[in-house]
């Protein structure tokens, strides 16, 4: 009932929320120096034909009616045109996501499946070499600018060993297109070889997103794992004689991943975020990649589009965050 | 004073803060000393095609860029723009976000909850994302990165500040000073700020590393200060059509933007185990 409750409350304030980005966002867009009108009619247009143009896109009204006018078609699932592709934003978007989730998804599980045992490790063997290295590892992994990563990456990789693709998803034709992740299309087609590929492709920049996300989590569970080994239950357990194995994989782990959850909230922050300058230099075609040529473009409506589809993952995350977090502390329910 | 020694005796015991601040220092004296140090020191603006993309040696330590301008040079006049930008945008953020939080948490009321809704609104999307958008709308300048950067950041000080000055309203001096008939401003001022310094300065510490990184990476997509400014995000945008071969083009100013955000990140941990036990990296010793 009480967790009924915290859902209701956290998604009454989600609504205000929203709105209050949007309306940030449609301030940065619409202050601007620059007329995107002037810039979509091209250098060649009379100002009777920009005229025409501004009417035809609506810019010539005032703006709380534009900013209204916007908030009515989003709750119908409009975004508006991009001022370039002149195709419907949630379309543009909607073709590019399943390039943005395979890349985030693949980063996000080498980081959880690395990131966790090695913070376990490093905790247990305190002081040891192993720690030390990945204290290294842990402090590179939040200094280092991901674009510059990438950049080395592809420096090593790419144009001096020759071992994976420079940039791109994919060389020749993509699988059949059926959920729109190669990577799953070319399983479900037993397409072994555009597997193979859709991997090389996907190995650089899902290492240049993990690196950060790596860093965090083995920072974070090497606290966690530490601060419960000095509690009286472990002791207790050990007591008991319970085997160690058993003890840290079961016992300690459970209990220290408990803060970790949490953290997925701020790993998917990271990786969002990360993405989108990722993406910009692997000319990976996700959502980072339009995002930032939108921007570039000066495709306000494009950047407004993506702006709120981030925003809304981010709190629909948060909240879900705050949703597990419950589930799995019974502590949290009783306050 | 005596305050502050402590602080900097115990910071010397800590290995990775004394790093931290081997490596500011280094970054404060080549931007400081830069025309001193600087074999090149007229390569920002002067233009030399016949040396162009030379590797490193004995004359160009770091090599030379597209212009035919020393590397080595030019990097140690970008670390002045770095710490331009880190400095002011901690500096803005600081003096919009601290006062938010100080009322927000203070009073209680609609009031407070709105300014906290909108650091909120503020923290819901990546802080890269917003000022990617903010530097694109006011244009490709230094002082529109440090104002996107600025509008970006204050809402992590906001949420600390707001936090720790709830947290101190339950402790008695608080409440005896109230008693006392002290003012909502002197409270807050005098008795609340100098209590929850600690958290602020790491934040300011670990912020000025973020903030640095966000500027490369708005630099690297070209919406920082415009060439010939030798920052040295976009210095690594420059380095890429001469890749693979003028690689020390491109890995010097990531590894300078490296070491300065370690720098930064190194004296935020060491900051946060001197100066707020509850937040120890690991339990100490003897726990």
């Amino acid at each position: 009932m009480r967790l009924m409750a915290l859902a209701v409350r956290r998604l009454l304030w989600f609504v205000p929320t929203l709105v209050g980005l949007l309306v940030v966002t449609f301030v940065i867009s619409r202050v601007v120096p620059a007329d995107p009108v002037a810039l979509v009619a091209g250098e060649t247009a009379t100002p009777a034909q920009v005229a025409a143009l501004r009417h035809e896109l609506g810019y010539d009204r005032s703006l709380p009616v534009q900013f209204v006018d916007y908030l009515v078609r989003l709750a119908r699932g409009d975004m508006g045109v991009s001022l370039f592709t002149r195709r419907p934003i949630v379309d543009d978007l909607a073709h590019r996501l399943p390039a943005t989730i395979e890349l985030t998804v693949v980063a996000m599980i080498v980081s959880v499946a690395l990131g966790i045992p090695l913070g376990v490790l490093s905790a247990l063997w305190r002081n040891s070499l192993l720690d030390h290295v990945l204290r290294v590892v842990t402090v590179s992994g939040l200094a280092i600018a991901s674009f510059w990563l990438g950049i080395m990456l592809q420096l090593l990789f790419a144009m001096r060993l020759g071992w994976t693709p420079l940039n791109g998803r994919l060389a020749g034709y993509p699988p059949r297109d059926l959920t729109g992740f190669y990577l799953l299309d070319a399983v479900l087609t037993w397409d072994w070889s555009t597997f193979g590929a859709a991997l090389q492709h996907l190995a650089l920049p899902a290492a240049t997103l993990a690196f950060p996300a790596l860093a965090t989590l083995v920072r974070f569970t090497r606290a966690g794992v530490l601060d419960v080994m000095q509690s009286n239950f472990v002791l207790y357990e050990r007591a008991m004689g319970l085997p160690p194995p058993l003890i840290v994989w079961k016992y300690i782990l459970r209990s220290a991943l408990t803060s970790t959850v949490t953290q997925v909230g701020l790993l998917f922050g990271i990786l969002l975020a990360g993405a989108v300058v990722t993406e910009a230099v692997f000319d990976w075609p996700g959502i980072g990649t339009y995002a930032v040529s939108s921007i570039l473009r000066s495709d306000y409506n494009a950047v407004m589009g993506f702006t709120v589809w981030a925003g809304a993952i981010f709190i629909v995350v948060n909240l879900l965050v705050d949703l597990a977090h419950t589930l799995v502390d019974p502590r949290e329910r009783q306050t | 004073m005596s305050a502050a020694w402590f602080v900097l005796r115990r910071l010397g015991r800590d290995r990775s803060a004394l790093i931290g601040l081997a490596l500011i220092a280094v970054l404060v004296l080549s931007a400081v000393l830069a025309p001193l140090l600087a074999t090149h020191p007229d390569d920002v603006f002067e233009l030399h095609p016949s040396e162009r993309l030379r590797a490193p040696s004995a004359t160009h330590w770091l090599g030379t860029d597209r212009m035919g301008a020393d590397v080595y040079s030019r990097l140690l006049f970008g670390a002045r723009i770095t710490i331009l930008i880190g400095l002011i945008a901690v500096g803005a953020s600081l003096a919009i976000g601290v006062p938010i939080g100080l009322v927000a948490g203070y009073h209680h009321g609609w009031a407070s909850d709105g300014l906290m809704r909108v650091s909120d609104i503020f923290l819901a999307v990546p802080q890269v994302v917003l000022a990617i958008a903010i530097a694109q709308t006011l244009g490709p300048s230094l002082p529109n990165v440090i104002l996107a950067l600025s509008v970006t950041y204050w809402p992590w000080f906001a949420r600390v500040v707001y936090a720790e000055t709830r947290a101190l309203q339950k402790e008695v001096f608080v409440e005896s000073t109230t008693a006392l008939g002290a003012s909502p401003w002197r409270l807050t001022v005098l008795h609340v700020l100098p209590n929850i310094a600690s958290p602020i300065i790491v934040r300011a510490s670990i912020g000025m590393g973020f903030t640095i990184l966000t500027a490369a990476a708005l630099g690297f997509l070209g919406l920082g200060p415009p060439p010939p400014t030798p920052e040295w995000g976009r210095t690594i945008a420059e380095s890429r059509e001469f890749l693979p071969d003028a690689w020390w083009y491109a890995a010097a100013p990531g590894l300078a933007i490296f070491l300065t955000v370690m720098g930064f990140n190194l004296l935020g941990d060491g900051l946060r185990d001197v100066l707020d036990p509850r937040l120890r990296r690991s339990p100490s010793r003897d726990a």
